[in-house]
């Protein structure tokens, strides 16, 4: 007998050979390979444009960074021009501007209309960098010289004004320049947020709306004729401005703030996107699945003939390289074209010009990506084939064809890993990619989950009084090779996302409309100065609106608490403390008693100081004190306009800031700030919008510096920004519906052979064409309920979760929109399930069989 | 080939079933021999260890001096590619090839050069030299066993399997392969192991074994007669 040990069994894997097998095999599956891949296509398309757009972005702020600021350096304080200010702004550049900015209303002297905006009273020649882009382009100019006004596009066409027509702001009337088409930094949204109308600095004066207690905002643009570092100018004058309260942008700050939150932007949608990949590689790894069961007597074959686990396991993988790389090209080739659209979609977010050009890296990315992931995916039926015995060729049946293999637990594994690892790339940091995988996962699992017991309640409990029809329609679920468990979780998924966002966008605009239901206020006048309180009481008494008295508002901002300052703060990481504490503004009340919307639960209510010299007690609100570890009794030092005032936590509330209520994080009590400057707040209820218009006209009339908010204002500017958001969101988990409907496409045609038999079968034993295809529709039918009911249902779970814990609201099931949802994605199903199938429906058994089987 | 003491069980719902019980026989190397026996008599299970395709549960399998058990699955497909040749009831030629590609496959995967020529040489001599670019489903019954022994014959083998050679074929189509079978088997001085439950094509063959219910019931050699020779040049 020859020693086992000394055969010299050959150890290469003759690559060359299984490159030509693996083209040789794919000769009839090509189109069918194609197919697989198709649902990856979108997935690396949405990719490839969003990176692409984000590359460009990134390219176009690189390049149009100093139009951004439209300066070298910008100066901004919440606190009018001291001696010290005017001292550090006037040793900076060679030339220099100021701009004064406010809310305020504006009033068309033609049409009566009023509506809250922004103005900006600027003088100089600002921007230095870019322009301001006017309709006719000399406004930009010419307005600052004369008694005139740049009003914004947004507002121009709300209320059908053109140039030349007259507007009052404060108590000046100015006549419109022109149409306000951009400035730098702006956007699209921030323009529907705050509308802008530029007036000269020079009329600010005129208005009267520059009054002590204004909530001003003071800008200085500087700029240097000659080439300066302005990062050693800012870290010379750092410290002047910051016990100014001063903040500063330059260049590089603002190109570095937009890059970042513009690629948080990309990124999100790059998670999107990524959703809809993924389910394509479900559709990808099940119909590989198919595909390898498919080929299990080829695999015995070639095994019989000589060939190693290895190389048959080689030959289909590089097979599915190839697709997976076709796959990715033409997913690039898509994204690039979509990414042409994606600037008109992003218009108003976006703060420059984009030129679109092709960004090779992303294509590169995408490619690589696809190829991955294809790979990944297709590994784990890929693996089995390792496990095919040469016995399949004697018995076709050969009971040990699939067998546990632990390289899928290994393949699992990678995926997990891959998923986490392209997380933690677009979102950079640990928890939140941990949480985004363990999401997805988790979402997969119920879907997969609720798609298996569908198919055991199904089969459990399809009852035979069911006419054949029915039953075959629902067995078709749960029978073997059936794609239940791939289509619910893909388009299921799909649906998931969709609902998410449009339950979501339902939910935020229906708590504002909630919470100003019934009598509540819904109109908020503020800016109003003491003098004038009781005549703008008895203006609403005089349009029959409830008043319940107006509320004092006193800014000021923190200088300490319990002796910890901003710069103690920025030098120790560990006190806890947020960072915006000392440098926001606080608009604080004083009062002798709660409100509705509060009540105390730590400490005890004081609501007023006594006599003079006792210390001041004041109560905060509690989630703010518990972010900024703030206890009862720690000392707290406010800066009044100039007064420095010690305060000790007397109390914290618990505020109800759903609710339309003058609410505060900090409230006095009485006896303290009654001499402060201030102005007052008064919230009323109008009955309708024509009521609102009207007293709208008479308070701008009578009291130009009052500002006055309508919930039907607010409610139109969420609406609208809910609206381009939404738009994009949905825009983006599209691809994933889509690429539902291409696994359902794919997993029809795949699935054809089978079917056919299927057919050919029930045709020969005397079915009509008209009960296949009632047996078709009705498997579909179920197929696109089952999923989108699923989808729907994690999208409900979704929402309230995002109401009760985030939103902090309650959140009520539109139910229409669910109805058409459910319908849609039914009908979209059965639609593309029936066109697909029509094929074997439609002809002869023996013409099929002649020509497929 | 050496068979000793082979037994081959199967676990299934708890019970052992045996399916071959210590079944022991040689084949000399160029003799021709049948396995015959009933159906579920385990003819076709034999095949399948005698081939290294399937491990024994119990005993060896000795194959040009190299017992099948030590090796693992890759080493033993090695062996079936350097010392085997197979012919199926159901063809099993590979659909997406052509015939000259699935003639070539088990000299591509020694990876042996210039073996186009042998290949064409082969279908050459089966007759099917003209359809040598067709692909299975292009090809009759027929055309596609003799593809398939071009195949088996493609790697001198020293040991051909051919299971139920004829078991998907007419009887004249039938006797055309046998013939051609026996010729090329002849030619090349290969030793074949015959699965079949067809007396007639058994009787071709220089001995028969008998299986049922798993263990060999008789061993008998009897005279060969020779089959007309369709060949008209040896391998």
């Amino acid at each position: 007998m020859r020693d086992n040990g000394d055969l010299n069994f050959r150890k290469g894997l003759n690559f060359p050979w299984l490159i030509k097998m693996a083209w040789r095999d794919s000769r009839r599956n090509r189109p069918r390979l194609l197919l697989f891949v198709s649902s990856i296509i979108l997935g690396i398309g949405a990719l490839v444009a969003i990176n692409s757009l984000g590359h460009t972005l990134q390219q176009e702020i690189d390049r149009q960074a100093a139009n951004l600021l439209g300066a070298d350096l910008e100066l901004s304080s919440g606190k009018s021009i001291t001696p010290a200010i005017k001292k550090i702004v006037d040793s900076l550049g060679d030339r220099r501007t100021e701009q004064r900015s406010f809310s305020s209303m504006i009033y068309f002297l033609k049409s009566g209309q009023t509506r809250l905006i922004q103005v900006r009273a600027l003088n100089g020649e600002f921007p230095f960098y870019g322009e301001f882009e006017t309709t006719p382009s000399v406004a930009g100019r010419s307005f600052r010289n004369n008694q005139q006004a740049l009003v914004d596009q947004t507002l121009m066409l709300q209320y059908n004004a053109k140039p030349g027509d007259s507007i009052k702001i404060g108590s000046t009337s100015f006549a419109i320049a022109g149409i306000l088409r951009g400035a730098p930094g702006q956007t699209g949204l921030s323009a529907s947020v705050a509308p802008v109308v530029y007036i000269p600095l020079s009329y600010l004066a005129e208005t009267g709306l520059e009054q002590k207690g204004s909530r001003i905002n003071y800008k200085y643009f500087i700029k240097y004729d000659r080439p300066v570092d302005i990062n050693n100018v800012v870290d010379r004058i750092e410290s002047r401005l910051e016990a100014e309260g001063m903040d500063y942008d330059t260049v590089e700050s603002q190109k570095e703030d937009s890059i970042r939150s513009f690629s948080d932007v990309t990124r999100f949608l790059s998670l999107v996107a990524f959703v809809a990949l993924l389910l394509g590689c479900i559709g990808v790894a099940s119909a590989i699945h198919i595909y390898v069961k498919e080929k299990i007597n080829t695999i015995a074959v070639l095994r019989c003939l000589g060939a190693r686990a290895s190389q048959a396991f080689l030959i289909y993988l590089i097979q599915i390289t190839g697709i997976g790389f076709i796959g990715s090209v033409m997913g690039a080739l898509v994204g690039t074209i979509i990414q042409q659209f994606l600037p008109l979609l992003l218009k108003d977010f976006l703060p420059v010009k984009v030129t679109i050009a092709i960004s090779w890296v992303s294509i590169a990315q995408g490619l690589l990506l696809g190829i991955i992931i294809s790979i990944l995916f297709a590994l784990l039926p890929l693996v089995s084939i390792r496990k095919i015995s040469p016995l399949n060729t004697l018995r076709i049946s050969f009971e040990h064809t699939v067998i546990k293999d632990a390289a899928k637990g290994v393949i699992y594994g990678l995926i997990l890993l891959f998923i986490f690892t392209f997380t933690y790339m677009q979102l950079n940091g640990w928890k939140q990619s941990i949480v985004f995988t363990g999401s997805v996962v988790l979402a997969f699992l119920v879907l997969a989950g609720i798609a298996v017991f569908l198919m055991w309640l199904v089969r459990r409990f399809t009852p035979d009084s069911f006419s054949y029809l029915w039953r075959q329609g629902l067995a078709n679920l749960y029978r073997p090779n059936n794609q239940t468990n791939t289509l619910i979780v893909s388009i299921g998924l799909g649906t998931a996302l969709i609902s998410t966002v449009f339950f979501i966008q339902t939910l935020l605009l229906n708590r504002v409309t909630l919470s100003a239901s019934g009598n509540q206020p819904n109109m908020v006048l503020f800016d109003i100065q003491s003098d004038q309180q009781l005549r703008v009481m008895n203006l609403a008494k005089n349009f029959k609106l409830p008043v319940n008295g107006t509320v004092p508002i006193v800014n000021m901002r923190l200088e300490s608490v319990n002796d910890i300052t901003a710069g103690a703060l920025e030098k120790d990481s560990t006190i806890g403390m947020q960072s915006w504490i000392f440098s926001r503004e606080y608009r604080v009340t004083f009062r002798d008693s709660l409100i509705r919307s509060e009540k105390v639960t730590q400490g005890s209510w004081t609501g007023s100081r006594g006599v003079s010299s006792s210390p001041v007690y004041i109560s905060v609100e509690e989630r703010f004190a518990t972010r900024n570890h703030i206890a009862i009794g720690d000392t707290m030092v406010f800066n009044v306009q100039g007064t420095v005032l010690q305060t000790i936590v007397g109390s914290m509330r618990e505020v109800d800031w759903n609710r339309v209520q003058t609410n505060f994080l900090v409230v006095f009590p009485t006896g303290v700030l009654e001499k402060a400057p201030q102005f007052h707040v008064l919230m009323t209820h109008v009955p309708s919008v024509e009521v609102s218009a009207a007293f709208q006209q008479a308070v701008v009339k009578e009291f130009p510096n009052i500002s006055i908010i309508d919930l039907g204002l607010i409610l139109k500017v969420i609406d609208d920004i809910l609206d381009k958001v939404g738009f994009v969101i949905r825009f983006i988990a599209g691809f994933s519906i889509i690429t539902g409907l291409v696994v359902l496409i794919a997993s029809v045609l795949i699935s054809k052979y089978q079917r056919i038999q299927e057919s050919v079968l029930l045709r020969t034993l005397g079915a009509s064409r008209k009960q296949i295809f009632s047996i078709t529709a009705l498997e579909y039918f179920f197929l696109g309920a089952f999923a989108a009911a699923t989808g729907i249902i994690l999208a409900l779970a979704g929402s309230w979760a995002l109401g009760r814990f985030t939103f902090e609201t309650t959140f009520r099931p539109p139910l229409l929109p669910i109805v058409i949802v459910f319908l849609s994605i039914c009908a979209l199903t059965v639609f593309i399930g029936l066109v697909n199938s029509r094929f074997i429906v439609s002809k002869s058994p023996l013409e099929i069989l002649r020509q497929e089987v | 080939m050496n068979i000793k003491k082979v037994s081959k069980t199967y676990q299934s719902a708890g019970r052992t079933l045996t399916v071959l019980d210590d079944i022991n026989f040689f084949v000399e190397s160029g003799s021709t021999v049948s396995i015959v026996g009933p159906s579920g008599s385990g003819k076709t299970t034999l095949l399948g260890l005698c081939a290294g395709l399937d491990h024994s549960t119990s005993g060896t399998v000795e194959l040009q001096g190299i017992q099948l058990e030590n090796l693992n699955e890759d080493q033993r497909a090695q062996v079936r590619n350097q010392y085997i040749g197979f012919i199926f009831q159901n063809f099993q030629l590979l659909p997406t090839l052509t015939a000259l590609e699935n003639v070539m496959v088990p000299l591509e995967l020694r990876g042996e050069k210039n073996i186009k020529p042998r290949a064409l040489d082969l279908l050459d001599k089966v007759g099917l030299a003209d359809r040598s670019h067709h692909y299975p489903t292009q090809l009759s019954g027929g055309e596609q066993q003799r593809v398939s022994l071009a195949r088996a014959f493609s790697n001198k083998p020293r040991i051909l399997f051919a299971d139920e050679p004829t078991g998907n074929l007419d009887a004249e189509t039938s006797g055309k392969i046998v013939n051609l079978l026996f010729d090329l088997n002849k030619q090349a001085g290969t030793t074949l192991v015959l699965v079949t439950h067809d007396l007639d094509l058994a009787s071709k063959t220089g001995r028969i074994i008998r299986l049922k219910g798993g263990r060999v019931v008789a061993d008998e050699l009897i005279s060969i007669q020779n089959p007309v020779s369709s060949i008209q040049h040896p391998i």
